[in-house]
């Protein structure tokens, strides 16, 4: 972001190259969440709360050690637990990290009506401006994953920032640096993408797990928030993570060709209406044929 | 129908006060929603929101201008449901519409109080006015639709534009006939009250009726 035009070009009295000097800043940042070594331990919902300074809400216990069903307005953060019996009978408990994706083609973006309220940076973070936003909800209906909530007090949505405050001040998100694990990692897309997919060929050719694979859906041209799975082929499996994303084909119809056949159609029905007149002017009816009598009146 | 149509100025009265009161709270709440509607629609048009008091103001009331428009039309369909009802007559008026809109009245069947094109637009309004009261109670409360049912908001916003394009269709035509083509129809509405010849000519069938059938011939 704004960074990148501080990158030092000059500097006085220095003897040798500047550092940095021709090398090409990678700008999108990405966040890597390796289910495979998650405990479930909780630390980056809290962190989150603490960053972000929201309270700590209710939980759901719904048998389960998740915190409630799915994300709110002031819970960005949630870890889901699921129970997953494999083909051979065993079972594994899957633990995801649940939160904004950050899409490179956003479909909440695609469908807010508002202006400025969501941008998205070059670094790849898709930010809700709530002073903007003017909550008519339509960016929960344009996400595929269902991160977008309303709030009731506020009227307006709120989700996960990627932590944008941290970030462009080179820190790494809350939930990062809370991890104790180190299954969180953060840095470019590049090399993000390269870790998961070391991590997934180690876990294929050495813990059995052979469809092991890096979650970075197409769909919506990738995301900034990348998964490695033990099995890539079954993302639902890991608390209804969806197999192939996408932004929901009626809001893109809606977005795109609808509002071209939209607008041609309204100012076509104008200037239909004005040539219409101009042919054929007004139904005047002639008062003059038959004057009302006095006697019509009165029965 | 019956005497009290027939006003002492000699004038004929075409909708009586309360017909116009409901008509007027229709039109008055659709255009609010027209306006803060077409804000929505595109971001070249959201200054109408802004000017409107905010997006979020906009946002706030237009499901509630929603409802009080959908409650006239409701009342309106008690009103007028019976002369707005189809009959085998229109067809014949219809095969005729291009007489129609090139002012060519003489050639066109005898209405009543509606002639087939009023019905059309009305019906149309109406079912419109049912989809958009669908989709827009979808849209009005998206966090209470689970995301198992998330079918239906996806459904909801390609519902209520496609609706409501439509119905700026059915406005055009009808602010165009009620106001610079069909001279006499807005004073109609406001005062309600139209001339002998105007009904007449426009609306045989009705007229008989008022003046009790034995104007018949010309």
């Amino acid at each position: 972001m704004s960074q990148a035009t501080l990158e030092i070009r000059a500097i006085s009295g220095h003897t040798g190259s500047v550092p940095g000097a021709g090398v090409k800043r990678e700008l999108e940042v990405c966040k890597l969440i390796d289910t495979t070594t998650c405990i479930g331990c909780k630390a980056c919902e809290v962190a989150c709360l603490e960053w972000n300074g929201l309270t700590f809400s209710e939980t759901t216990f719904n048998n389960s050690y998740q915190t409630m069903p799915e994300t709110a307005w002031n819970y960005w953060n949630l870890i889901k637990f699921n129970e997953h019996e494999r083909d051979d009978g065993s079972l594994m408990l899957l633990m995801r990290k649940d939160q904004c994706m950050h899409c490179e083609e956003p479909g909440c973006l695609a469908a807010c009506p508002a202006d400025g309220a969501i941008v998205q940076y070059t670094n790849g973070i898709v930010d809700f401006q709530q002073d903007r936003c003017i909550g008519c909800g339509y960016c929960m209906t344009g996400c595929p994953f269902n991160i977008p909530k309303f709030s009731p007090k506020a009227r307006k949505v709120f989700k996960c920032t990627l932590c944008a405050d941290r970030v462009t001040q080179g820190l790494e998100p809350a939930c990062i640096k809370s991890c104790p694990t180190g299954c969180l990692h953060f840095g470019t897309k590049a090399e993000m993408k390269e870790l998961a997919e070391n991590r997934a060929a180690q876990l294929r050719e050495h813990s059995g797990f052979a469809s092991a694979g890096v979650y970075d859906p197409s769909g919506v041209g990738g995301t900034h928030v990348i998964y490695v799975l033990h099995d890539a082929t079954n993302p639902e499996a890991y608390g209804g993570l969806r197999k192939d994303p996408r932004i929901p084909w009626t809001v893109r119809l809606w977005k795109s060709p609808l509002k071209w056949i939209g607008n041609l159609a309204l100012i076509g029905g104008l200037v239909g209406i004005f040539a219409h007149y101009m042919l054929f002017g007004p139904k005047i009816v002639k008062e003059d044929e038959e004057k009302p009598r006095q006697g019509e009146k009165q029965p | 129908m019956s005497e009290s149509h027939l006003l002492p100025d000699g004038r004929i009265l075409r909708y009586t006060f309360r017909e116009r009161i409901v008509h007027w709270i229709a039109g008055a709440s659709y255009v609010y929603l027209l306006l803060t509607g077409l804000a929505f629609w595109s971001p070249w048009l959201f200054w109408l929101a802004v000017a409107l008091g905010g997006g979020t103001v906009s946002r706030e009331l237009h499901p509630w201008a929603g409802l009080i428009w959908m409650v006239a039309v409701l009342i309106m369909c008690r009103m007028w449901g019976s002369e707005l009802k189809g009959s085998p007559a229109d067809k014949a008026w219809w095969s005729g519409i291009r007489h129609y809109v090139r002012n060519e009245d003489d050639e066109m069947p005898l209405v009543g109080r509606f002639n087939p094109g009023q019905k059309l637009l009305f019906w149309g309004f109406f079912w419109c006015g049912i989809l958009l009261l669908l989709s827009g109670l979808i849209l009005w409360f998206p966090s209470s639709i689970p995301w198992s049912l998330r079918f239906l908001r996806y459904f909801a916003v390609i519902v209520h534009p496609v609706a409501a394009l439509l119905t700026i269709g059915l406005l055009m035509i009808h602010v165009y006939m009620g106001t610079a083509a069909e001279r006499g129809a807005f004073g109609s509405m406001i005062r309600g009250s139209v001339s002998r010849a105007w009904a007449r000519e426009l609306h045989r069938i009705w007229f008989d009726q008022i003046v009790g059938g034995g104007s018949a011939r010309k």
